[in-house]
């Protein structure tokens, strides 16, 4: 019987949809969620700065070859500065004379406009940026002022673009995910072992109220140096790892399950954050601590962001190329079976909870350098989120299955939908329920991918 | 039309199942008489479960049609199949731990007042049906307390309080002591007397000369043989399985016994294990026999730092080892190939490379990149890894590109060479097989037993643990026989021994 036949072709294609569904799910979820943000968020964006000055230099060009003069009229502020400065350089290169500038409101235009048309100069056109071309004083303009009967006015017109697809829009996205996705890391790692912690958002809290403690009452508060800023980071990363130690001690040694003991220490770690603090949020750091959370120090790119890339890149190598990764998933994948083949079970396991705890400290620090303060209230439900992009990036919660990458395009579909439904209008309480619904979607996909197997 | 004889209880037509790039039944048919034991045979993967799963409606085949007493029925669910008077006892069963004898035989089926479940009237029932296969538990008394044979017999009850007409058996005794294996045939003949038909699934071809009336070998897909049961040598069955004439069950060996290499003094843990010494020499294979509990396992996972001693120590090559783990035991060079490979022996999840790769990591482990101080540090050279597992693959025959496939879905004896490879690379001195051939079909099992002789020509020492008795026989140089935690007599020359002189021991 040939194999082509349609009935022994179905079979086939079905497996085949079930495997990409499976291996690029969430992929191709993250890719449809971000086309279809873009296009309900698709609005007339009037170019400002730099954009604003290249669509008038490729107008001005447009207008003909002979040299000829403009006049730049703009208003105050870094984005005007960057209009004016651009078009004057985009214009001269173009052949065109900038015959005047002028910055300021709408009375200092009209009344260099004025001056200038008392002096006998002739301009084609008259540059106007985005705030400018809405002010009311070119209205007739050349009745007022018949000496630019014949200039042009030129506009930055309005283009469309998806208000989600905007650079600031999505490094914003990639800023607001970056603490849930640097504790996530820690979390796909204990997951996999067949593990869970709960104790991460009460950690984020106890970290950053050590963290900020540290630096205003040891380094100096609001006059701390770098080394006094280092420390105090480290302070409160070393306490949630310590607070790892022990949760991985009691799952490890005395075979507590890992929802009791991280419930345990998720309570205990949020008292001492409360106890700590007094209850307080600490402010007494010095400016220079938003670096880390509100920096962008290369290429644009939000420091917290580039934290974040480089521990999922080194994540990814630690799993898939060393030893302890492939003891993670024998861990995961069966304990026993592992065990007897000779993987130290237990160190393995009580290394992934204290490298959650210390990562989950680090999210603690991300978080208040963002916030510029550290108080016991921050991370409150995070270990939910956290969890949640874990379960997302297709990470079984049964152990032994997932990819830290999975984890990643997790965090950055929750971050999507929750950034998209703020663009679109859409309510808290209703985002809520829509998460939730992802989540329960995104455990559904993955009882199809087991069932494949 | 009009037939002379009645229809037959169970006819099975033209069953065809297509999986994706396998034909796992090909126009495959079956009928089962009334008060008949037809035994199912083949190699895994013949197409024995899928059949067998159609029938109790838990896959639904691409073509084919199921007849009871000539007519025919859907039987599309497992719930159809209930109705039908079909029960299938698995392997493993499906009893809830926690609950009761008679919970579990009603379970779904519970004798209800307005939602109140009558104990009385279910207890009274239980017992009668206990007492119907002659089996002595208390229905009160929760499942987990119960041995393997007593749990079958509670599945065999359950089967029939739903009023089976026809019971299949999966893989039966595989688990049971060769006493209770006859009590279940005492069963089954019994069963038969009532009319009820049993088809019986077995890889066990002592017991299929012993009890089956008819057989029927499946292989492939396709059904290559259904015949009188006495109408069928055993050579002939097994070439008929296998598909190809197969040199003796045991392949012979060249023997050469040395100097002790595996010397076990005084092992104790609790009354499972009490004061067991044996050693075992270059290049000899000893088997421990006796009966399922008998402590056999419980010794070999204590060579093995599996489970703590309470007393004694073990030595190889005359140093004493200090074993705590089974990691001291690996890097002292010894190895257990465990009895249950799906739970202990393999992570079925995980690639065949990397479980083979699982106890060796310092083998593979970039040079210069990596410290070992907590024993998990270490860049691994994958290359290498793949190199190494291909050499293995080449030599032991394991199936072709397996190395990246899960190791779930390898066959038992190619998930089997898999976990000798593994060990293997791991330099072990002394391999401990524990049921080294449980599930695996014949052809493999017999390549097993030439890699075992192979590796005690090498100088290994080899310790097997095994409840086939022919296995023993042929395989051991030595047997020792345990009974209860002891080690209660030793047979030197088992060419000389029978099945009886070991049960002598085993039971006293």
């Amino acid at each position: 019987m040939n194999a082509d036949t349609p009935a022994a072709l179905m079979p086939r294609l079905r497996h085949m949809g079930a495997t990409v569904l499976a291996d690029h799910g969430m992929l191709l979820v993250l890719g449809l969620l971000c086309v279809f943000f873009s296009i309900v968020t698709l609005d007339e964006q009037t170019p400002v700065g730099g954009d604003a000055a290249g669509q008038l230099v490729r107008r001005l060009s447009q207008i003909g070859d002979e040299p000829k003069q403009l006049v730049i009229v703009a208003g105050r502020g870094s984005d005007e500065d960057a209009f004016v400065s651009a078009l004057a350089e985009g214009a001269a290169t173009a052949g065109w004379s900038v015959a005047g500038i002028s910055q300021g409101g709408p009375r200092d235009a009209r009344m260099s406009l004025e001056a200038f048309a008392a002096t006998d100069r002739r301009v084609e056109v008259i540059a106007l940026s985005a705030s400018a071309g809405a002010w009311g004083v070119f209205d007739g303009l050349e009745s007022r002022l018949p000496a630019f009967a014949d200039a042009t006015l030129l506009r930055p017109e309005p283009t469309r673009w998806p208000n989600f697809l905007k650079a600031t829009n999505l490094l914003n996205v990639a800023n607001q995910i970056a603490v849930i996705a640097i504790v996530a890391v820690g979390m796909t790692l204990v997951i996999l072992t067949g593990g869970i912690d709960l104790s991460v958002g009460s950690l984020i809290a106890l970290s950053s109220v050590t963290g900020a403690v540290c630096i205003r009452d040891v380094c100096g508060g609001q006059a701390a140096g770098t080394a006094g800023m280092v420390v105090g980071a480290a302070v409160g990363i070393l306490i949630c790892g310590l607070a790892g130690v022990l949760s991985g001690g009691v799952v490890t040694l005395f075979g507590i399950p890992p929802f009791i003991a991280t419930l345990g220490m998720m309570l205990v770690a949020s008292g001492s954050a409360y106890i700590i603090a007094e209850g307080q949020s600490i402010n007494q750091v010095p400016d220079a601590f938003v670096w880390l959370g509100r920096g962008a120090d290369l290429a644009g790119l939000p420091n917290a962001v580039v934290l974040m890339l480089v521990l999922y890149a080194a994540a990814h190598i630690v799993m898939s190329r060393t030893t302890f990764g492939r003891y993670v998933y024998a861990v995961g994948g069966n304990a026993e079976a592992a065990r007897l083949s000779g993987v130290p079970v237990r160190r393995v396991m009580l290394a992934v909870y204290v490298l959650c705890g210390l990562l989950a400290g680090l999210g603690g620090i991300v978080m208040a350098s963002q916030l510029k303060s550290g108080a016991p209230t921050y991370g409150q439900m995070y270990e939910l989120y956290v969890i949640a992009a874990v379960v997302v990036g297709g990470t079984s919660l049964s152990g032994g299955e997932g990819r830290v990458l999975g984890t990643l395009v997790g965090a950055l579909i929750i971050a999507v939908i929750q950034n998209g439904m703020n663009l679109t209008g859409v309510e808290s309480y209703t985002q809520k329920v829509v998460l939730g619904l992802v989540i329960l979607a995104a455990v559904l996909l993955d009882r199809l991918r087991s069932r494949r197997g | 039309m009009v037939s002379a004889s009645p229809p037959p209880l169970l006819e099975m037509r033209g069953i065809s199942k297509q999986y994706p790039g396998v034909k796992a039944l090909d126009d495959v048919g079956l009928t089962l008489e009334r008060g008949e034991v037809l035994a199912l045979m083949g190699e895994n993967g013949a197409g024995k479960s899928t059949l067998m799963k159609v029938l109790a409606g838990a896959v639904r085949p691409d073509a084919g049609a199921i007849f009871l007493d000539g007519t025919e029925q859907q039987v599309t669910s497992p719930v159809d199949a209930r109705g039908c008077g079909i029960a299938v006892i698995h392997q493993e069963f499906n009893l809830v731990p926690a609950l009761s004898v008679r919970e579990n035989i009603f379970l779904g089926l519970e004798q209800t007042t307005a939602g109140f479940v009558r104990r009385g009237d279910e207890r009274r029932r239980a017992e009668e049906l206990l007492r119907r296969i002659g089996v002595a538990v208390h229905p009160e008394t929760p499942c987990r307390r119960l041995t393997v044979a007593q749990q079958q017999a509670v599945e065999i009850a359950k089967a029939l309080a739903v009023d089976a007409r026809i019971i299949v058996m999966d893989e039966p005794t595989a688990t049971l002591t060769p006493q209770e294996v006859e009590k279940l045939f005492a069963v089954i003949a019994d069963l038969t007397q009532q009319g009820i038909g049993v088809i019986y699934v077995s890889h066990r071809l002592d017991e299929i000369e012993e009890i089956a009336d008819r057989v029927q070998v499946l292989r492939d897909g396709q059904v290559v043989a259904v015949r009188a049961a006495d109408q069928l040598p055993r050579r002939e069955l097994i070439e008929l399985m296998v598909g190809r004439s197969l040199e003796e069950e045991f392949p012979s060996r060249r023997q050469s016994v040395g100097e002790p290499r595996l010397v076990v003094r005084g092992l104790c843990r609790g009354d499972k294990v009490r004061n067991v010494s044996f050693e075992v020499r270059r290049g000899e294979i000893v088997a421990l026999a006796g009966l399922v509990g008998a402590g056999r396992t419980e010794v070999v996972r204590l060579i093995f730092g599996a489970d703590q001693a309470e007393a004694g120590h073990v030595a190889l090559d005359g140093q004493v080892l200090s074993i705590r783990s089974p990691r001291d035991a690996i890097r002292a060079g010894i190895c257990l190939l465990t009895e249950d490979r799906k739970h202990q022996g393999l992570i079925l999840s995980q690639s065949v490379l990397h479980n083979f790769a699982l106890p060796n990591a310092a083998h593979f482990v970039a040079a210069g990149r990596g410290f070992t101080g907590w024993g998990f540090t270490g860049w691994i050279d994958q290359q290498r890894e793949r190199d190494a597992f291909a050499g293995y693959a080449t030599s032991m025959r394991i199936r072709a590109n397996a190395a990246a496939h899960p190791a779930g879905t390898l066959s038992g004896g190619n998930q089997q060479k898999v976990v000798l490879a593994k060990w293997l690379e791991s330099n072990s001195e002394v391999l401990i097989f524990d049921e080294p051939t449980r599930g695996i079909d014949v052809g493999a099992k017999v390549e097993i037993y030439g890699l075992m002789n192979e590796l005690a020509e090498q100088g290994k020492a080899i310790v097997m643990v095994s409840s086939e008795l022919p296995e023993v026989l042929g395989m051991a140089d030595r047997i020792l026989v345990m009974h209860e935690g002891r080690i209660t007599g030793e047979i030197a020359d088992p060419a000389a021994a029978t099945q009886a002189d070991i049960l002598s021991l085993a039971i006293r």
